[in-house]
């Protein structure tokens, strides 16, 4: 009874005589709280759970590959991706490590202008009303599925680039990269929005105060005291276009091939990619999962599901290393105030 | 304390009668459930087949009502590996059944794997509509979309696209689909694609792109053509006579890409198994071959 209520049995008697009904309530309420107190904890801590759980999941599914022979030198700096080849499979992501980094260039080329650009203009150059209209349609831009992007790359894209620069085939760098572009754009825009409205009032007060023009006062002293906040909406971007799929599965062409080279003009937007996630897409439904054998080493089929597992691995590892760098530029905005 | 008591009584009695009643419902169901009991065969792999496979399932829910067929995709190496692991009761398979896997089925199931050829394909060689190539060879094809091949322009071909579309865009598919898989073994004698070439994930996407795309040259099954592309006629060998990928051409074997479709069974097929792979043998399942784009069996075949 006592671990019930949670007071002693004895005290309502002593006191005065409680209904029992107030009894079982209060029983009911201190239960409840616990209950919920302890809830609200658990929600707190999943995601610390889920992050590792995941990290868990990925590291131990690839890593038998590192235990395989397979060079990890090999593994990152060469272009040959034959995971199924019938006479040597070979595992070398450069060339889509190159893909991923080649859209997500291009990408943020057109996404951080467009978006610091759209930001500044939110937070300082238009009024009210317009400001509450751009951002809903901002938002709204947020809210298209990835695969109806990777539809528009497909069917309005791939024609109109190869009709306006010759290229061709349309479905390349370019294409992912102004779908990805336009993808990260809300992002960018809307934490750059947030960071620009929080300079303080008494700055922008001084500076005009000083008889700056508003783009001086812009250029000179709010873009450089929300430099962090800046910063940190430009890499969530990023992480953002490395970490897309779908649309680039459909609009990159999906092709193994490394876009960079030593000759000017250094990266050719007009050829075919594969990224990494693409090709954990592609390839995972159909690489089989294999069981050690009685020795404990895998048959050499296994190494394919490995592989992908090892490439999630990298990018978990670029995803989490943009948004840690990310957040600390928040901080740093939070220690200058 | 002992209205506690009792209205946990109260409760208690209650859930029991919920339990009672839910118990109930549930054996009347399954009662229900026994009076028209299915036969499910599940039937899945080859990613080609896999529309056909469908098809046959509907068609099939008219003559037998109380069998369903399941029918799920994933490629042909999926389906042998299901086959092996009794997940499944048939495999569909576009390629030939590997010695490798025969023996892991003997050894996991303890039951050799019988194969039934239930329909023909070929895998035709598309270009874009206005590519004027005549023909190709199997040495050309190896030379184009095999490593270390040194064909990279069409002007190599003696065709004339213009110079903006000179390189050839090689389609291709993704690396575990049956189609790559025997087209690596039968035109690039089992080794490797050359890098590069746009690794699609159906046999669709492969002629949709080529027919969006001047300077393109993809392979996929003859049933997928559309207005947009064209088959080359393909010689087996340099200097032979090129042969176009047309039902006579592919029945007699003269088509160098012609392939048989299997279904794939653990041991002699019984029960409800047995009668649909007969039935699919039957006039009715053949038709629905024709239907869905591919050469149906002979008469001798069937």
């Amino acid at each position: 009874m006592a671990a019930q209520t949670g007071t002693p049995a004895t005290v309502p008697a002593a006191v005065e005589p409680v209904s029992t009904r107030g009894r079982f309530r209060r029983a009911f309420s201190f239960v409840s709280e616990r209950t919920m107190v302890s809830l609200i904890y658990l929600c707190g801590i999943s995601a610390i759970l889920f992050v590792f759980s995941i990290f868990y999941f990925i590291f131990r599914e690839g890593a038998p590959f590192f235990r395989s022979g397979v060079s990890l030198w090999d593994f990152f700096f060469t272009d040959a991706w034959f995971p199924t080849s019938a006479v040597k499979p070979r595992f070398g992501i450069l060339a889509l490590t190159a893909g991923t980094a080649s859209v997500t260039l291009v990408a943020m080329l057109l996404a951080v202008p467009f978006g610091l650009g759209a930001a500044i203009f939110l937070a300082e150059f238009c009024g009210k009303r317009t400001r509450e209209t751009l951002k809903i349609l901002v938002e709204l831009l947020a809210a298209v599925p990835s695969v109806v992007w990777g539809f528009i790359g497909l069917m309005v894209m791939n024609p109109l680039i190869i009709h306006l620069t010759g290229a061709p085939i349309g479905l390349n760098v370019l294409n992912a990269g102004i779908i990805v572009g336009l993808m990260s754009v809300p992002i960018i825009v809307s934490i750059a929005e947030d960071a620009i409205r929080a300079v303080p009032d008494t700055y922008i007060e001084a500076a005009e105060a000083l008889g700056a023009t508003r783009w001086q006062t812009v250029r000179r002293v709010i873009l450089p005291a929300a430099r962090n906040g800046l910063l940190a909406a430009v890499l969530l971007g990023v992480g953002r276009a490395v970490g897309e799929t779908m649309a680039v599965l459909m609009c990159t062409g999906h092709a193994v091939h490394n876009p960079f080279d030593g000759q000017f003009p250094y990266l050719h937007v007009l050829d075919s990619v594969r990224t990494l996630t693409a090709t954990i897409t592609a390839e995972l439904g159909e690489a089989p999962r294999l069981d050690a054998m009685a020795d404990g080493s895998y048959p050499p089929e296994a190494l394919h599901y490995q592989s992908l597992f090892v490439v999630g691995m990298v990018l978990f590892a670029i995803t989490f290393v943009v948004n840690l760098v990310a957040d600390f530029a928040v901080k740093g905005i939070r220690r200058a105030k | 304390m002992k209205k506690v008591v009792c209205s946990t009584g109260i409760l208690l009695s209650a859930l029991a009668c919920v339990l009672l009643v839910a118990g109930c419902r549930k054996g009347n169901q399954e009662a229900r459930k026994d009076v028209v009991k299915k036969t499910v065969i599940s039937d899945g792999g080859s990613d080609t087949m896999v529309n056909l496979a469908q098809e046959w399932a509907e068609a099939y829910q008219k003559v037998a009502p109380n069998v369903s067929v399941e029918v799920s995709g994933g490629g042909s190496g999926v389906g042998m590996r299901d086959l092996m692991q009794g997940v499944i009761n048939i495999a569909n398979c576009s390629r030939d059944v590997e010695p490798k896997e025969r023996e892991q089925i003997l050894k996991t199931t303890g039951k050799e794997p019988k194969s039934h050829i239930v329909g023909h394909d070929a895998i035709a060689i598309y270009v874009h509509k206005d590519n004027p190539i005549a023909k190709i060879s199997s040495e050309q094809l190896a030379a184009i979309f095999g490593e270390g091949g040194t064909v990279e322009k069409w002007s190599q071909l003696g065709v004339d696209l213009g110079a903006e579309n000179d390189t050839i865009i090689r389609v291709s598919r993704q690396n575990s689909s049956g189609t790559y898989l025997y087209f690596r073994e039968h035109v690039l004698a089992k080794k490797d694609f050359k890098p590069g070439s746009r690794d699609m994930s159906g046999s669709k996407d492969v002629v949709e792109l080529v027919a969006r795309t001047r300077s393109a040259i993809g392979y996929s099954g003859m049933g997928y053509a559309t207005p947009g592309v064209r088959m080359v006629p393909v010689a087996p060998k340099a200097g032979d006579e090129p042969v176009t990928p047309s039902v006579e051409n592919v029945l007699s074997m003269k088509y160098p890409l012609a392939r048989s479709l299997l279904m794939v069974t653990a041991g002699e097929p019984e029960g409800a198994v047995k009668a649909y792979l007969d039935w699919i043998h039957s006039e009715e399942g053949q038709k629905i071959v024709e239907h869905a784009g591919y050469i149906p069996l002979t008469q001798a075949e069937r």
